[in-house]
């Protein structure tokens, strides 16, 4: 078991690097190879989930093991991995939509088909001819084997992020997942916008990781290890972290870390402020946001947060008041479930709806544990996973029988805005179905659906709680989810085709529509395993095995059974699917948006997203790049290169001077000096040379004579 | 009768007079003459004193015997150099002979 | 003023008269001759000093012997001065001065010597040749010098001949 739990990320970072080197030539190898990869993993956590369910006690006796890796003075840094219930349900939901998505993967590019004469590398396929007909087919998509090389290194990293015991590789895989985000979205790199979206991704989500690090850091820095055990399963680490105070904003140092982890999951998670980078994601082929952007990666930064709820919750006992990272995290997190609800009411794009409704969902996760629900939160991670995976793989059927009633009606319609749907429940009946489970789910249609039991769950535990106004706010969010949920429905399926690619859209391929089914039956079924059993007539029935599995470590939150929450949930999710059925049943082709007209001025706030996107562009953007194109230069240019340049300029005149000062005049001047001195004197007494007997006679008798003088006069008296 | 003085006077006023000869006559045999005036107010002097103050002792007398000795020898040797150098440079002008000029 | 002195007198001034003359004229024979008449004078001191021998000597080899000499040289040298132009070169006001300085102090020095107003002479048997020639032979006294000084003459002598000597096919 512990080395299935090592194995398990290893078969797609293989596929990866044989991707990469050696299958790029052909699709079918590579997706073979991909596809296997994804198989053994899945097959590997299966067996890892089957032997965990089975435990006793796994919360606190968990299977972990650990290997040196690397020295740091005496101790050595140590990596491991470890399996305790919340990291084996996350490998079931993970490996399960991990299968799903690279199965669909081969039918969303058009396996199969032949390659477009047009097509480029970097822009999505825009079909092919038809030998003797007027239309097109779709073509398969140019750089299919790297779209399979990244996806497989995407499943690296976050099987990596699942199994390991140690914070280390957990950022490591972070990173390499926001990586494999980046690379992603920008997979078709020659759209400016998908480039643009790429950057932004990594960089709002650089923000929240630079934040995490620094937690991170002061983490290692405060216990000296990394290690979640060692800090989370140790009561005595917890309290002295939770004790004693941080010099910053009197909060205890288990808070601030927590608040720095949590600022990594709000940056992941695409929570309020760093939730921009989501909906840009979209650009990205459907296959990529369905496993990125729904079930995965934005997954990880609850898993995050729920991994550290002990280091969250250090301090705080049920029914005292929040510690302040749980309320942080329980006010953004309702906070940006009501947001990205109201936004998504006013968007068109059938993608765009989906990606503020995932930045809904995960804010009721993350105001779950803000307010103490553990199993709650990982409960609705489990379940959305599996209908929001199905809700983006099902608009990319949509979106895919869009298309070809495009290409074959040469149609100029956007085939992802929701207004040039319609009626399409008769032309992609099984997309129809497995759309309207994921759909009705998303909602939380009251007892069949998984989304009902997780989402109940989370309000039940904000009502008796106490948490009226989070109660309250994620109410209204489920009425809004509820309805926008209907609008999406309506608008794409019901009713009938309100443009030529509609009327010719035809179901997807079966390698597409498989993966459909078998995550409809996820979003069904999944709840029926986390009933409470103080339910009326439906609690017993089956055994709340999330509850016991998760809740094993902590003590039962959700208290007694209360009606008041049930009833809101059910009238919040009828009523709401009720009334956006009724509102856009009759669209027409024609008519403007029916919520325009009820809501004005809200609308288009809700339309333009609040204006948050402006908002950053003006207050950071400009001037950072203000700053790096006009001030930096300006400074670099000016002041850098002129005090080189000063200081070039003082060099020489120095040389020049000491040159003109010291070394001509004195260090030349004196020896040439004394030399024509030398040769002056010379010249002059060589004309006492004259040759002449008698002159030398002459004056050396005046010497005589003077000689004499002083001897007889002066030295005589 | 005569004092010392006297002797020494004329005989520091003959060298005196050889002494302006030897400077200052053009001819080098003129110089030569010169030298031979000095050489003798020299043999007066030491006559002189000799005969006045040391006439028990020899010493003056044979002084002046060598130096009479040396002047002879000293002017066959100068005349053959004047002779020498007349042949040579043609000239026996004391000024005209200043090969040696720097 | 005795008759001594009297006769110094005028020999010493007949003496320096002709002292003069020697480096005054300008033909070379007169010079010559004059300082014959210089020698002369200088003889005649020695026989007032009361060294005859002395005289004796200076007339045979000054006289006889040197000045003939000279003169040999003046004849043999004849062209080339012409006869009667000064014979004194450009610097003879400093070697005029230099002497006339020399003078001076000789003239001073002498007052600082003691007994040098002495009138009295020696014994004049003392200048006795035979006492000099003894005195010359004798190991003990001047036979060293007296064998230098015929080294000297032997020197000068074969120099002479040696330097004076006219080379085959013309001197240059």
């Amino acid at each position: 078991m512990l080395t299935l739990l090592w194995l398990v990320p290893i078969p797609p970072l293989i596929s990866f690097t044989l991707i990469s080197l050696f299958t790029r030539r052909s699709r079918r190898l590579s997706h073979w190879v991909a596809l296997a990869a994804a198989g053994l993993s899945w097959l590997g956590s299966m067996l890892l989930f089957a032997w965990a369910i089975g435990q006793q006690n796994l919360a606190n006796d968990p299977l972990t093991t650990a290997i040196n890796f690397l020295p740091t003075g005496d101790t050595w840094l140590q990596i491991g991995v470890l399996l305790d219930p919340l990291s084996a349900l996350t490998l079931f939901f993970v490996a399960w939509t991990i299968l799903m998505i690279f199965i669909y993967s081969i039918g969303y590019h058009n396996f199969g088909q032949p390659a477009g004469a047009h097509d480029l590398p970097g822009l999505p396929p825009h079909g092919v001819e038809v030998a003797g007909a007027h239309s097109r087919e779709p073509s398969v998509e140019p750089l299919y084997s790297r779209f399979f090389a990244f996806i497989s290194l995407f499943a690296f990293a976050m099987f990596a992020l699942v199994v390991t015991d140690n914070l280390l590789v957990l950022y490591a895989a972070w990173e390499i997942m926001g990586l494999c985000s980046y690379l992603l979205i920008g997979f078709w790199y020659a759209r400016p916008s998908a480039r643009d979206a790429a950057v932004k991704a990594f960089l709002t989500t650089r923000v929240g990781d630079m934040f995490m690090l620094l937690g991170m850091v002061i983490l290692y820095t405060i216990t000296g290890t990394l290690n979640y055990r060692e800090i989370l399963a140790n009561p005595g680490v917890l309290g002295s972290l939770a004790t004693n105070i941080s010099p910053v904003l009197g909060l205890s140092w288990a808070a601030l870390i927590g608040l720095l982890i949590f600022a990594g999951t709000v940056g992941k998670s695409a929570q309020f402020p760093l939730h921009t980078w989501l909906p840009d994601a979209m650009e990205g082929p459907t296959p990529v946001s369905a496993m990125i952007h729904a079930a995965t990666m934005v997954s990880a930064g609850v898993f995050l947060s729920a991994r550290f709820f002990p280091l969250i919750t250090a301090g705080w006992e049920q029914g005292h008041l929040l510690t302040t990272p749980m309320l942080v995290m329980a006010i953004i997190g309702a906070f940006t479930a009501l947001f990205a609800a109201l936004i998504a009411l006013g968007q068109r794009d059938i993608k765009r709806v989906l990606a503020y409704s995932t930045i809904s969902q995960l804010g009721y996760m993350v105001a779950a544990l803000g307010i103490g629900a553990y199993t709650a939160a990982v409960f609705h991670l489990f379940t959305h996973a599996f209908f929001k995976a199905l809700l983006f793989l099902g608009s990319g059927s949509v979106i895919h029988g869009m298309e070809h009633g495009k290409l074959a009606t040469g149609d100029t319609a956007d085939q992802q805005d929701m207004f040039s749907m319609g009626g399409l429940r008769g032309k992609m009946p099984l997309t129809f179905y497995t759309f309207l489970a994921g759909a009705l789910s998303l909602a939380g249609f009251p007892l069949l659906t998984a989304g009902f039991w997780s989402k109940d769950e989370i309000l039940s535990s904000a009502f008796n709680g106490n948490y009226l106004i989070i109660f309250i706010t994620l109410a209204l969010s489920a009425f809004i989810t509820a309805f926008y949920s209907a609008r999406q429905l309506t608008l794409t399926f019901l009713g009938q085709p309100r443009t030529p690619s509609a009327k010719h859209a035809h179901e997807s391929r079966h390698v597409m529509t498989l993966p459909l089914a078998v995550l409809a039956f996820f979003a069904i079924v999944a709840g029926w395993f986390g009933v409470p059993e103080d339910f009326p007539v439906l609690g017993g029935v089956l055994p709340n095995f999330i509850g016991e599995f998760l809740g094993g470590a902590h003590a039962a939150e959700t208290g007694h059974f209360n009606p008041i929450p049930l009833l809101v949930s059910i009238v919040a999710s009828l009523g709401g699917l009720y009334l956006g059925w009724l509102v856009h049943r009759h669209q027409s082709a024609a008519a403007v948006d029916p919520l325009k007209r009820g809501l004005g001025v809200f609308f288009t706030a809700f339309e333009h997203k609040f204006w948050v996107d402006e908002f950053y562009r003006l207050a950071l953007i400009r001037p950072a790049t203000w700053l790096a194109e006009v001030a930096v230069p300006w400074i670099d240019l000016n002041i850098l290169d002129g005090s080189l340049h000063a200081i070039g300029r003082f060099g020489s005149w120095l040389g020049s001077t000491f040159r003109r000062v010291l070394d001509i005049p004195v260090a030349n001047g004196v020896p040439d000096g004394a030399a024509s001195l030398t040769k002056w004197s010379g010249g002059k007494l060589r004309l006492t040379q004259t040759g002449r007997v008698q002159q030398y006679l002459v004056s050396s008798l005046m010497l005589v004579v003077l000689a004499g003088l002083i001897v007889m006069l002066v030295l005589n008296g | 009768m005569i004092p010392l003085s006297w002797y020494l006077l004329v005989a520091a006023a003959l060298f005196c007079i050889g002494l302006f000869g030897v400077l200052a006559r053009k001819n080098v045999i003129g110089i030569l003459m010169g030298i031979e005036l000095m050489l003798n107010a020299v043999n007066i002097n030491l006559l002189a004193f000799w005969s006045y103050l040391y006439s028990e002792q020899v010493n003056g007398l044979v002084f002046a015997a060598i130096v009479f000795a040396a002047a002879a020898a000293e002017t066959a040797v100068g005349l053959g150099l004047v002779l020498s150098a007349y042949r040579r440079r043609g000239t026996v002008i004391a000024d005209e002979l200043d090969t040696m000029k720097g | 003023m005795s008759a001594a002195q009297v006769i110094f007198i005028l020999v010493a001034a007949v003496t320096l008269f002709s002292a003069v003359m020697v480096v005054s004229v300008r033909r070379m024979m007169h010079a010559a001759l004059w300082l014959i008449v210089t020698l002369l004078g200088v003889a005649v001191l020695f026989v007032l000093l009361q060294v005859g021998f002395f005289a004796v000597v200076q007339v045979l080899i000054y006289i006889g012997a040197i000045a003939i000499l000279i003169i040999f040289a003046i004849m043999l040298t004849r062209q080339v001065m012409s006869e009667n132009v000064p014979q004194l070169n450009r610097g003879w006001v400093a070697g005029l001065a230099a002497a006339g300085g020399l003078m001076v102090i000789l003239a001073l020095a002498f007052r600082d010597f003691p007994n040098v107003m002495d009138t009295r002479m020696g014994d004049p048997a003392a200048a006795d040749a035979a006492r000099l020639g003894l005195a010359l032979s004798d190991p003990n006294g001047f036979a060293i010098p007296f064998e230098v000084a015929s080294i000297l003459l032997v020197a000068a002598l074969i120099g002479t001949i040696y330097i004076a000597l006219e080379r085959k096919g013309g001197g240059q």
